[in-house]
C-alpha cells in the first residue's frame, strides 16, 4: 500500500495478520457535548474490545474548547464575554491547549483501540498529521508539520489542529481542519498556545470555495493511506 | 512492598511527561491497571494504569509538573511479597501483549493473536499455510510444537489433522482441560480481599436476578443417545475439517435440531411484551461462550436458514471473536432462543437462566459413554443430557417437553445427508 512520507514522520507499521478497519460516521453539525457523550461510549465499547475502530466526522456550532494543558490566558475575552457573542466554552479531557470550532471546520474524532505495536503516542500524532497533510495534497496543497508544534502547517499558518486522549490505549478527540468560512472565532483565543502564527483554511489556500463533505472525503482517504486502515462508509 | 509509578516513556521519541492530573489521593486504594493519573505529552492526554495492587503511598511529582520519562512520580504500597509485577505495568511501545487485568492465566496451548512483529512469527508463516494456521487457531494447537511432513518442515494439513484426529482433544467425549486455575485471589497476609464487580460481571449480576424475578423458572430433562450421530461424526468428521476448516462436534446438530424443533414449536422462539406474545418468524440462536471472567452471548442470526456447516461455521467464528473481544455490538443482539454448554466442563445437566426477553434457554450437558439398555441387553452408548429451561408463564410442561421430545427424536435419528 503506497504511503508517502513527509519529512519527519513515521509510516505505521502493523503485523501483516492485522488490518485497521475503521467506521466512518458522518455527524453533520452537532453540539460540542453531544460530540463528548458519543465519543465516551464508543471509548468505553473499545475498552470492552466492542465496536468497531470509528472516525466520526463532523462540524460544530461555534465553541472554543480547552484541552488538559491549556492556558487560561489563551482566552482573549473573559469567558463570559465569549459566551455573549454566541460562542460556548468548554473544558475538555483532551491533550493540546486551546481551539476553537465552527461552522466550515471539519471536525475529526478517531475513536481507534491501538493494537500493541501500535501503542505510542508519537507515532500516533504524526500519523493523524500525515492523514491531514495527504488530504491537503490531494486537494493540492502542500502542507507539512513544524516540529515541535503538532498540528498541520502552511508555511506559518496553521490549516488543522490536533489535540488527542488516551485511555487504556483507546484514542479519542482528534483534530480539526480549517475548510472553509469564518476564521473569526481564533481571534478570540491564543490558538494551541502558540503566539505569532496565523490560521489557515483550505479555501483560503486555493482561493476557492471547499465545502466540508469535499475535505471529509479527501480526508477519509487520507486516514485510510497513513493509518493503512480499510475505511468502511457506514 | 513499594512499588514505584513512574513516567512512562509513550512513544520511542517521547522524553518527558507533564503530570495532568492525579486520579487517586494518597490513601486511596488502587487496583493494578486501574487509572491512577492523567499525563500530557504533545497533544495527547493518557491515562496511566496502577502498576500495582494497593494503596497509593505518595505522590512526589505534583500536578502541571514536567519531568523526563521513568521519573518516580509516586509509589504505591502493596502488601508484602505480592505478585505485582512491576515491568508489566506501566504500557510500553512495541509491548507484546496490552495491560490486562490480573486474572486467570491463559491456558498455556493457545496462540493468541497480535504477535510482536519479529522471527516466531515469521517462523509460523514459513512452516504453514494459513488454512492450517486456521485450524490450528480452533484446535488450541501451538504449530511451532508440531513436526510437519512438509517440504522443508512444513506442517501439512495432514499432520494437523492427523493430530487433532488422533493425539489431539476428542470433541466433546472429554471436558475441556480446565482452563489452568486462577491466580490465588489473597496476597501473602491477606484474610479479606476487596475487589470492586467488573463492569461485565456487574451486568451479568443484573440480568442473572432481573430474570429470576421475570420469568417462572422450570427445567425438565431428557437423555440423548447420541450414537447415530456419533456414526455421522465418525464417517465425516475428517472430510467436514478439510472441507469447512472447522471441527465436526456435536454442537452442530444440536444447534439444527433445535432449529427444527423450534419451527415446529414456534412459542418457545417468541417473547412477551407486555400483554402480548411476539412470535418471531427468524430464529436467532445465541450460543453461550465461557470467558476468562464471565460469558458473553453471541447471536448467530437467522439459523433458521443455515445448514449444517454453516452453523458449525458461525459458532466458530463467534466464539473465536468472543474469546478475542473482537464482537461486534450487532452480534450480541437480537437473540430469539439461547443454547448453554454446562457439559463441557463435565456437568451432567444444567439448569440455566432464561435469557430476557427470550422463553427458554437449552442446556447440553456432557456427552459420554453409558450403558443404556437396548432390546433385552446392554449397549454402550454416548450419551447425555439435554435441559430446558422455560417460562411457565407462556409455556407449560406439556409444550416444553413435545419440544424436547422433538429435539430427542431428530438427534437420535440424525439424517446423515444434512451433513
Amino acid at each position: 500500500m503506497r504511503t508517502t512520507l513527509t519529512a519527519g514522520s513515521i509510516p505505521f507499521q502493523r503485523p501483516a495478520a492485522e488490518e485497521l478497519r475503521v467506521r466512518v460516521r458522518r455527524l453533520g453539525r452537532i453540539p460540542y457535548a453531544d460530540g463528548l457523550s458519543l465519543q465516551e461510549e464508543l471509548v468505553a465499547a473499545r475498552q470492552e474490545g466492542l465496536g468497531p475502530d470509528t472516525l466520526l466526522l463532523l462540524e460544530h456550532p461555534p465553541v472554543v474548547t480547552l484541552g488538559r494543558g491549556a492556558d487560561e490566558s489563551h482566552l482573549l475575552l473573559p469567558r463570559d464575554e465569549i459566551a455573549r457573542r454566541g460562542v460556548e466554552v468548554h473544558d475538555t479531557t483532551r491533550g493540546g491547549d486551546v481551539t476553537y470550532h465552527g461552522p466550515g471546520q471539519l471536525v475529526g474524532y478517531a475513536v481507534l483501540r491501538l493494537p500493541p505495536g501500535l501503542q505510542d503516542l508519537h507515532r500516533l500524532l504524526r500519523t493523524m498529521e500525515e492523514s491531514l497533510i495527504e488530504a491537503a495534497r490531494e486537494l493540492g496543497i502542500e502542507a507539512g508539520r513544524v516540529e515541535g508544534l503538532t498540528g498541520v502547517w502552511v508555511g506559518r499558518e496553521k490549516l488543522a489542529a490536533i489535540g488527542m486522549r488516551v485511555a487504556r490505549w483507546v484514542t479519542s478527540h482528534g483534530f480539526a481542519l480549517n475548510v472553509s468560512g469564518d476564521l473569526s472565532g481564533f481571534d478570540l483565543i491564543v490558538p494551541c498556545g502558540i503566539r505569532g502564527r496565523g490560521v489557515t483554511s483550505l479555501s483560503r489556500l486555493l482561493g476557492r470555495d471547499v465545502t466540508v463533505p469535499e475535505a471529509a472525503g479527501a480526508v477519509v482517504r487520507g486516514f485510510g493511506r497513513a493509518f493503512s486502515a480499510r475505511m468502511e462508509e457506514a | 512492598m513499594k512499588v514505584e509509578v513512574i513516567m512512562p516513556q509513550m512513544g520511542e521519541s517521547i522524553q518527558e511527561g507533564t503530570v495532568v492530573r492525579w486520579m487517586k489521593k494518597v490513601g486511596d486504594r488502587v487496583k493494578r491497571d486501574e487509572p491512577i493519573l492523567e499525563i500530557s505529552t504533545d497533544k495527547v492526554d493518557a491515562e496511566i494504569p496502577s502498576p500495582a495492587a494497593g494503596v497509593l503511598a505518595e505522590i512526589t511529582v505534583g500536578e502541571g509538573k514536567t519531568v523526563e520519562i521513568k521519573t518516580v512520580l509516586g509509589s504505591i504500597e502493596t502488601e508484602a511479597g505480592a505478585s505485582a509485577a512491576p515491568e508489566a505495568a506501566p504500557p510500553r511501545p512495541a509491548e507484546a501483549s496490552p495491560a490486562k487485568p490480573a486474572g486467570p492465566k491463559e491456558p498455556p496451548a493457545r496462540t493468541t493473536a497480535a504477535p510482536a512483529a519479529g522471527s516466531p512469527e515469521e517462523r509460523l508463516r514459513i512452516r504453514s499455510s494459513p488454512l492450517v494456521r486456521r485450524i490450528a487457531r480452533e484446535h488450541n494447537v501451538d504449530i511451532a510444537a508440531l513436526s510437519g511432513t512438509g517440504a522443508g518442515g512444513r506442517v501439512t494439513r495432514k499432520d494437523i489433522l492427523a493430530y487433532v484426529e488422533g493425539g489431539g482433544l476428542r470433541p466433546g467425549t472429554r471436558p475441556a482441560p480446565a482452563a489452568a486455575a486462577p491466580s490465588p485471589v489473597f496476597k501473602a497476609g491477606e484474610r479479606t480481599h476487596v475487589e470492586p464487580l467488573s463492569v461485565m460481571r456487574r451486568k451479568i449480576s443484573e440480568r442473572m436476578v432481573a430474570s429470576k424475578r421475570t420469568s417462572a423458572h422450570v427445567h425438565s430433562f431428557f437423555e440423548v443417545d447420541f450414537s447415530a450421530v456419533d456414526r455421522i461424526r465418525r464417517e465425516k468428521k475428517a472430510a467436514f475439517l478439510e472441507r469447512h476448516g472447522v471441527k465436526l462436534t456435536y454442537l452442530p446438530f444440536i444447534l439444527q435440531a433445535t432449529v427444527a424443533a423450534l419451527k415446529a414449536w414456534p412459542v418457545l422462539n417468541a417473547s412477551v411484551e407486555g400483554d402480548d406474545l411476539v412470535y418471531r418468524k427468524d430464529v436467532n440462536l445465541g450460543v453461550a461462550v465461557a470467558l476468562d471472567r464471565g460469558l458473553i452471548v453471541p447471536v448467530i442470526k437467522n439459523a433458521g436458514e443455515k445448514d449444517l456447516a454453516a452453523l458449525a461455521r458461525a459458532t466458530a467464528d463467534l466464539a473465536e471473536r468472543a474469546r478475542t473481544k473482537k464482537l461486534l455490538p450487532e452480534e450480541v443482539q437480537g437473540g430469539t432462543f439461547t443454547i448453554t454448554n454446562p457439559g463441557v466442563f463435565g456437568s451432567l445437566f444444567g439448569t440455566p437462566i432464561i435469557s430476557q426477553p427470550q422463553l427458554a434457554i437449552l442446556g447440553v450437558g456432557i456427552i459420554e459413554r453409558r450403558l443404556k439398555v437396548v432390546e433385552d441387553g446392554i449397549a454402550i452408548r454416548a450419551m447425555g443430557y439435554l435441559s430446558i429451561g422455560f417460562d411457565h408463564r407462556i409455556i407449560d410442561g406439556a409444550v416444553a417437553d413435545q419440544f424436547m421430545s422433538h429435539i430427542k427424536t431428530t438427534l437420535e435419528n440424525f439424517d446423515p445427508r444434512l451433513v
